[in-house]
């Protein structure tokens, strides 16, 4: 009854979030950053969901090495914007859906998928800079966030079939909720960049631009691509980028229905060290 | 049978796998801790007895020491961990990422700017890309690494410093 009305999908960039909590978003640099981003701000106000289900990683901050949840989902009431080591982002809190969150983790672990159930924990830039790119700077959220972590710090971390395949499951889980809500599905992260070693700084607009291509138009056989290929073309951190793919297998063409309607796509480089890439597809 | 690891070959690049991850447990934990303010303090004030306080090996606590990134990335440091190190220190990621190329962070910045850094040449170990082992360090420091080279009399030329020539 509850149903997914459309997935965006964006880069989760640091710098982004503290070029916008420093005023610094008309400088020469960041301009083309944010001005990509105008038309998903006017889209959401437009197209604003009872519901965004925000599927990020953490990037050492709300876990450690003590413990590595390879799919963590948040049912808390709310969440606390994290301080990263630079005081927390002066961001407006996240309030959770703790009623959909959890019949959410009923449902997919009911189909075989093993997700850790967390009930506190701090949200840091992966899921904050996403609502900032796509809300401005209000005094609240628009509406509830269930926050969904994917582990992306230790390999081996899930593939783009396993994430697909995911994504599939949290549809079903979200049409069974007897609930009449618009939810919205966020992917996040990416897109190619490296911040390690020698390679660090590594961008491929090509391999970005054939994954937007084919995330739009053929996501089943981009699930297919292995580890690997992440690594060599998109750079390490570029791993990152599977995590779209929970986003995509939910939506309606994956499952017969009729295919998506791209209502954006934007591409830049840099932000920092980073490609940044977003989409808005809208089931039709 | 030993577990499968197809990117030992990518240059310039460690993945975080389970060794790693095994090797670094402590280097990333006292990472870790200086999320909280009053640990950044504490390190700040006497960073080699914060660091004694840690079970880590003293390889690890000398490259924390020296802040050199790509040596604590070799004992099994995380970057995302290890970022917490730049962010007591007040550098941004950028400087940070930029420190383990070797290159100055204007020349790192003007890189991205530029388009990043490209994958010709940098897919696979033994391609002649930038991030190959033998192009280590990379910008105007590589150059002046390449150019003191001996002359055959013996007498090596100073490198020259940029900006310098009249």
């Amino acid at each position: 009854m509850a149903k997914i009305t459309a997935s965006v999908y964006t880069s989760h960039v640091p710098a982004i979030g503290a070029a916008l909590d420093l005023g610094k978003t008309q400088e020469p640099y960041w301009q083309p950053v944010f001005q990509g981003y105008d038309f998903g701000k006017q889209w959401l106000k437009d197209n604003k969901p009872d519901v965004i289900f925000l599927v990020f990683n953490d990037h050492a901050t709300a876990f450690s090495l003590e413990m590595i949840p390879t799919f963590a989902i948040g049912c808390a009431a709310e969440y606390t914007p994290a301080d990263e080591g630079w005081g927390p982002r002066p961001v407006p809190k996240v309030y959770g859906h703790p009623e959909l969150a959890s019949h959410i983790a009923q449902s997919v672990i009911q189909q075989d998928f093993d997700l850790t159930i967390v009930n506190k924990m701090d949200v840091d830039h992966g899921l904050t800079v996403p609502l900032s790119l796509m809300c401005g700077q209000p005094e609240a959220w628009p509406c509830p966030v269930i926050p969904f972590a994917v582990n992306v710090v230790q390999y081996p971390v899930p593939s783009g079939r396993r994430c697909f395949e995911l994504g599939k499951a949290i549809r079903k889980a979200i049409e069974s909720f007897d609930k009449p809500l618009n939810v919205q599905i966020w992917g996040t992260g990416g897109m190619s960049h490296q911040l390690q070693g020698p390679r660090a700084g590594l961008i491929n607009k090509e391999f970005d631009n054939m994954f937007l291509d084919r995330l739009i138009s053929d996501p089943d056989g981009l699930a297919s691509v292995p580890h690997i290929d992440y690594v060599r073309e998109a750079g390490s951190e570029g791993i990152e980028l599977v995590m779209w793919l929970i986003a995509r297998g939910a939506m309606a063409d994956v499952a017969g229905g009729p295919a998506p309607k791209v209502a954006n796509r934007f591409y830049h480089v840099p932000a920092s060290n980073t490609a940044v890439g977003h989409l808005i597809l809208e089931n039709t | 049978m030993s577990l499968d690891k197809p990117y030992m070959d990518v240059p310039g690049t460690t993945i975080f796998d389970a060794e790693q991850s095994r090797l670094g447990y402590h280097l990333n934990q006292f990472c870790m801790s200086l999320m909280k303010a009053e640990n950044r303090a504490r390190f700040k004030a006497d960073e080699r007895a914060y660091l004694d306080a840690w079970p880590m090996s003293e390889d690890q606590k000398q490259a924390v020491l020296s802040r050199d990134l790509n040596r604590c990335i070799s004992l099994g440091g995380n970057i995302y961990f290890l970022a917490k190190i730049g962010a007591t220190d007040g550098r941004s990621f950028q400087q940070m990422a930029g420190s383990m190329t070797g290159m100055t962070e204007e020349e790192y910045r003007n890189m991205m700017v530029g388009g990043g850094r490209s994958a010709e040449g940098n897919r696979v170990v033994g391609e002649d890309g930038d991030a190959q082992a033998n192009h280590q360090p990379q910008g105007a420091a590589g150059r002046l690494k390449k150019e003191a080279v001996p002359l055959i009399d013996g007498t090596a030329p100073h490198p020259t410093t940029p900006g310098s020539e009249q």
